[in-house]
């Protein structure tokens, strides 16, 4: 490798390609061999930098300086002064410069904002990702090396129950656990998966380790195949993440190029290969059975349970099925010990979380920080307050299948088992932050449309309850709702729970229930007194 | 939209299943990127299409038209020459999504779902598209559009007339 003295990153997400990024880095290639810096500057594109306020953005380290929105035309001025005068450009940097990766590290030694906790993006946004050399600069394959030469499978599981580390896909069960089922049928054959068909609505955290840090699932995932004794791999990665696929594409074949992918990986016996399956649009596919379905070429639809993967998986085979995010934990597990890691986060919930921030909120985009912290602490440090200075009403967690959160639970940590006994349920790291200019009626309406195209039919109950549930949430919404509504959407939500075959049915009533709990006045003011008390719904009939 | 000679047109239809056999191979566990490539190369996945799949991957046609019905990313109707996807998930809609749909469907004159008679457009709402902190969102066949407003909606469709 050359010595440099500068590095130029250009974010290259798909709103960045949009706004002319492709442009932004040709400008930049002709303009640092104009200057002659060729020699000591690089240039290189990566992925979602975890930022969408001012995009395309340039950072350019080592002074992790973030320059955005950058046009073409702004490129001779930026490199003349930053990379050939050697002082930032002022005017050209991004508006809110303190939030992400190094740069959230760098600002928070000033004292101006709480450091981010970044343990699975910690590579995010300062490699690039297409080249797994940068990947092995950065510890990368260590871990894996490590598990290999001088641990038993045995040994790598009891590191991962000793950590805590708990599933991120939403459920929290335990990975050690899961991993040790696995572990323990006699078979032949296993397999192990990473769910990569994130579409919890709101959620975006594994597309962004996906396309800023492909490798390190690569890695965990032999360090699954190694511990339960798999010897092939699948990542199932949704039909619309593109860039996603293409960087996994890429990072995989170098992986088999350098050895750390395919037979005798560090000349020990073990041996280890991974697919890649791309999704076609279906949200049931997150659900672990019926993503196992879709491997094999069915329909998405999901399994009854038992017997569950860990024991009749793909192709009827024991199967490890583990979230991006979560896998994403593993390395650094293995690598700096369970202690190291359970000093983050709570004793029942160790680690980091990464989070979606959306909605009526200042700063939008991706945090990762220790679990525990509150829903109030992420609206005013990293959210940057409330869009125009409203009040917050209320913040949807995990996608359509999370909890609606009202403004008394926003000093209860976030972690799996505080929001348990606040009744509500963390799901897959979205927050949906809503303020007092949204109608819960509208918003549940939107959730109940939402299960009801996306509920795969094989059950009644899910695939009654939901349509029968967005009927009533329409009537309530234009005004023709009556009161016993209320009573039937309970009983629906309720027996969606008990009665609903996965996941999806199960959790589609939570939203309802939240809705009546913590909103009933507003709900009834639209039956009783036809009127939606923030304007929103179009309350067309009365009565 | 010219009408399209018949044999040649099933010339197109078996090129495509045949470029899409050969990169997966005739396996059923392929069956949905099998499916995909065809998609993507006609627009749709017409019965012929079909038809052809399942004789070469010697599976029913019921279990092949079984999946093709399934994903959203895969259509048995034929398509408009540009497919405007809206997501109408929660995190856009609360950002101004809903009068970003009702200034699409005003500029197409098209409902959830429709084909322009002109063969020109269809419409459609998805799920969330994962794009979530630049919402509203709406892709316009393989090109992704954020922050949305109604105001930008005649400029951005301009752009394939």
């Amino acid at each position: 490798m050359k010595m440099i003295r500068s590095m130029v990153l250009v974010s290259g997400d798909s709103l960045s390609l949009e706004r002319g990024a492709e442009q932004v880095l040709q400008a930049l290639q002709n303009e640092i061999q104009a200057f002659g810096l060729s020699d000591e500057v690089s240039v290189m594109m990566i992925g979602d930098v975890g930022r969408h306020d001012a995009l395309p953005m340039v950072i350019v380290y080592p002074e992790a300086a973030v320059y955005g929105p950058v046009r073409p035309e702004d490129v001779h001025y930026l490199v003349e002064e930053h990379l050939y005068k050697g002082r930032i450009a002022n005017d050209l940097l991004a508006p809110v410069r303190e939030l992400s990766g190094r740069i959230a590290w760098v600002a928070a030694r000033k004292g101006t904002l709480p450091a981010e906790q970044r343990i699975v993006l910690r590579r995010v946004g300062l490699i690039n990702p297409d080249d797994i050399e940068e990947y092995i600069l950065h510890d990368g394959y260590t871990a894996l090396g490590k598990v290999l030469t001088e641990m038993t499978p045995n040994e790598v599981i009891e590191e991962i129950k000793k950590s805590g580390l708990r599933g991120r896909g939403g459920a929290g069960f335990p990975t050690g656990a899961k991993w040790s089922f696995v572990a323990r049928e006699k078979s032949a054959k296993k397999y192990i998966i990473c769910n990569a068909d994130e579409s919890e609505p709101g959620t975006f955290k594994d597309r962004i380790i996906l396309e800023g840090d492909p490798h390190s699932i690569i890695e965990a995932m032999a360090i699954a195949g190694y511990a339960v004794g798999a010897d092939e791999g699948y990542i199932y990665v949704r039909g619309e993440y593109l860039l996603a696929q293409e960087r996994l594409r890429r990072a995989i074949e170098q992986a088999r190029e350098m050895g750390f992918l395919g037979k005798n990986i560090f000349g020990t016996d073990f041996s280890f290969d991974i697919h890649i399956h791309t999704g076609a649009g279906a949200y049931i596919c997150g659900e672990e059975t019926a993503l196992i379905e879709s491997i094999e070429g069915k329909r998405g639809q999901p399994r009854s349970r038992p017997p569950f993967p860990t024991t009749y998986g793909l192709w009827g085979k024991p199967t490890v099925v583990n979230n991006v995010e979560t896998l994403a934990n593993v390395p650094p597990i293995v690598l700096n010990g369970a202690d190291w890691y359970r000093r983050f986060g709570t004793p029942s919930s160790p680690g980091t979380k990464v989070y979606t921030i959306l909605g009526n909120v200042n700063v939008t985009g991706v945090i990762e920080v220790p679990m525990g912290i509150t829903l109030r602490e992420v609206i005013n440090i990293y959210a940057k307050g409330m869009k125009g200075g409203a009040a917050f009403k209320l913040a949807q967690t995990g996608g359509s299948s999370g909890s609606l959160i009202p403004a008394s639970l926003q000093d209860t940590p976030m972690d799996f088992d505080s929001y348990a006994k606040a009744g509500v349920a963390l799901g897959s790291g979205a927050l949906l932050i809503c303020d007092e200019n949204t109608c819960v009626v509208d918003l549940v309406k939107v959730l109940m449309n939402f299960f009801r195209k996306e509920s795969c039919g094989k059950c009644n109950p899910c695939r009654i309850g939901t349509q029968r549930a967005y009927e009533i949430m329409c009537a309530i919404a234009e005004g023709r709702g009556k009161m016993e509504d209320l009573d039937q959407l309970l009983w629906l939500s309720e027996n969606m729970y008990l009665l609903s075959n996965c996941g999806l049915g199960q959790t589609a009533g939570t939203p309802i229930k939240d809705m009546l709990k913590h909103f009933r006045a507003e709900v009834e003011a639209h039956i009783a007194l036809h009127v939606c008390p923030t304007g929103v719904c179009k309350i067309k009939a009365f009565a | 939209m010219q009408p399209e000679n018949g044999n040649h047109k099933k010339e197109r239809i078996l090129a495509a299943v045949e470029a899409a056999l050969e990169r997966y191979g005739a396996r059923r566990e392929e069956l949905i990127p099998i499916l995909s490539d065809i998609n993507r190369a006609l627009g749709y996945l017409p019965p012929e299409a079909l038809n052809e799949v399942s004789r070469r991957l010697k599976e029913p046609h019921s279990q092949v038209m079984s999946v093709a019905s399934f994903y959203q990313m895969l259509s048995t109707k034929p398509r408009g020459k540009h497919v405007v996807q809206f997501c109408e998930s929660a995190p856009c809609h609360v950002v101004g999504g809903r009068e970003v749909w009702e200034a699409l469907q005003e500029h197409l004159h098209l409902e959830a779902g429709e084909t322009s008679p002109d063969g020109q457009w269809t419409l459609v709402t998805v799920s969330c598209l994962g794009l979530c902190s630049v919402g509203p969102v709406i892709v316009v066949d393989e090109d992704v559009y954020g922050n949305v407003t109604p105001e930008r909606v005649p400029e951005i469709l301009a752009r394939y007339r």
